[in-house]
């Protein structure tokens, strides 16, 4: 069964979000039941591949083996904690990159749906036991917190700190059902834009360029829709988790905020699939920066910015997939990442103009063309055609 | 204005290149653009160096430290 798309999943979510409702009405403590739940789900997400449902069952238990060696060697303060903690994070991290790599050569290498979801999680719990800031989740938090089904196969990637707050605490019934409200919106809003928005984008894409002809005119259009698309179809499931995810007590950070109002491409990270822009910022480009600052590796903080940008949008290209297309996706958005941020901080024209309209208006339109270019590259409309 | 205020202010005005957050130590420093998530980042490495507090890069959320007077309220918790 897939989640967010198959008519059993939306028929199944009404009971579980009932009993949820009523309990939480009740002021009875959620977590329980919202684990039970999860589990459950994830049974019918893979009951048609077993492989997988092994597969994933061993990751959980293997993470949560990683995650409580790691606290106990801090916890002890082992002498060689730190080098051990990097033999951790290594082999969290090796299930995706050889998932990764296998199925570049087999398109049907063994993995599990959601295993690019859940090493974000997992891996944000190790380096966060590392740092000290995650000393008491328990067993049962942990695989909670990893299973969590709204957002298991496709995000938006959680945090564990806020989300063991929230299971920790039985809200008192008006503050439920604040959450109850705001969960059941969230949810319809993003249905609307799945069912509707993105239907309408996907029958967009089809028929315009059939109408014009012209290649050009095609192929624009044709780009154009597919970015509309990808953003209804997106942003529409990461609000159904946020609701579903409301309902059942947890608050689910917030994945898409009007990315198309964006002025410059560092504002539109900020607003486009925010919980992995987040993500990678705080643990990829922070470590890095803090890495190579300390150690003076770039002769000028604008440098190590750049080069971190890189990095980090590097990473998420070959996230996505190993292929031609997104690797340069990822290449795209770090050089224009990087520009930018040279731009914006060395451009003397840039600091006198910037809270001007006109310069806002040009700013606007070179963001949402470079943003739909690089919708073109991640969607395959370039670099595939190129190499035929 | 105590010696490590000072020092604090003059990290801030050194990394930010804004002289004003000497003045306005409540200015909303993410607000006014003074610093940005990279300038944030050498602050902390900074603190380390000065004073030895290590503050990881996810352990405080932005509006905890994102004014002079908050950033030397969090490393006087730390000393």
């Amino acid at each position: 069964m897939d989640f967010f798309a198959e008519p059993a999943f939306f028929v199944l979510v009404v009971p579980i979000v009932a009993i949820a409702a009523a309990m939480g009405i009740a002021e009875r403590p959620l977590a329980r039941y919202g684990c039970v739940a999860s589990l459950a789900m994830l049974l019918l997400l893979f009951f048609r591949s077993p492989a997988s449902l092994a597969y994933a069952a061993c990751y959980l238990v293997g993470s949560l083996l990683l995650y409580r060696w790691v606290r106990g060697l801090f916890e002890r303060k082992d002498p060689r904690a730190v080098s051990l903690y990097r033999v951790a994070l290594a082999l969290q991290i090796a299930p995706l990159a050889i998932y990764k790599v296998g199925v570049v050569f087999n398109p049907d290498f063994l993995g599990f749906l959601g295993i690019s979801y859940i090493t974000f999680k997992a891996v944000q719990v190790l380096i966060e036991t590392r740092d000290g800031l995650i000393t008491d989740m328990n067993a049962f938090e942990y695989l909670y917190f990893l299973s969590f089904f709204p957002t298991f196969t496709s995000g938006p990637i959680m945090r564990s700190r806020p989300f063991v707050n929230d299971v920790r605490a039985t809200p008192e019934r008006d503050v439920y059902l604040d959450r109850l409200y705001r969960g059941i919106g969230w949810f319809v809003m993003g249905a609307a834009y799945k069912f509707v928005g993105s239907a309408l984008a996907q029958w967009a894409m089809w028929f315009v360029p059939s109408a014009v002809g012209s290649s050009a005119i095609g192929w624009l259009a044709t780009v154009f829709f597919y970015g509309l698309d990808l953003f209804f179809d997106f942003a529409g499931y990461s609000d159904m988790a946020m609701g579903l995810g409301l309902t059942m007590g947890i608050e689910v950070p917030r994945n898409f905020h009007m990315p198309f109002v964006a002025t410059d491409i560092k504002q539109f990270w900020d607003r486009w699939h925010m919980s992995l822009s987040t993500w990678l910022r705080d643990f990829v480009f922070m470590r890095f920066s803090q890495f190579a600052i300390a150690r003076k590796l770039f002769p000028s903080r604008h440098i190590t910015a750049c080069v971190g940008f890189m990095l980090n949008m590097m990473l998420m290209g070959v996230w996505h997939g190993i292929t031609p297309d997104y690797v340069v996706y990822g290449l795209y958005h770090g050089i224009l990442l990087a520009g930018c941020h040279y731009f914006q901080q060395t451009s003397k024209f840039y600091k006198k103009h910037r809270r001007e309209g006109w310069f806002q208006a040009v700013s606007w339109v070179l963001t949402m063309v470079a943003v739909f270019f690089g919708f073109a590259l991640f969607g395959g409309y370039v670099v595939s055609p190129l190499l035929g | 204005m105590s010696d490590l205020d000072e020092k604090i202010v003059e990290l801030v005005a050194d990394i930010s290149g804004e002289d004003e957050v000497a003045e306005e130590r409540d200015l909303d420093l993410f607000e006014e653009r003074i610093l940005d998530s990279m300038a944030a980042i050498e602050l902390l490495v900074a603190l380390k160096e000065e004073f030895g507090v290590s503050i990881a890069p996810t352990e405080l959320e932005r509006d905890e430290m994102n004014t002079v007077n908050k950033i030397i309220a969090r490393v006087k918790e730390r000393l």
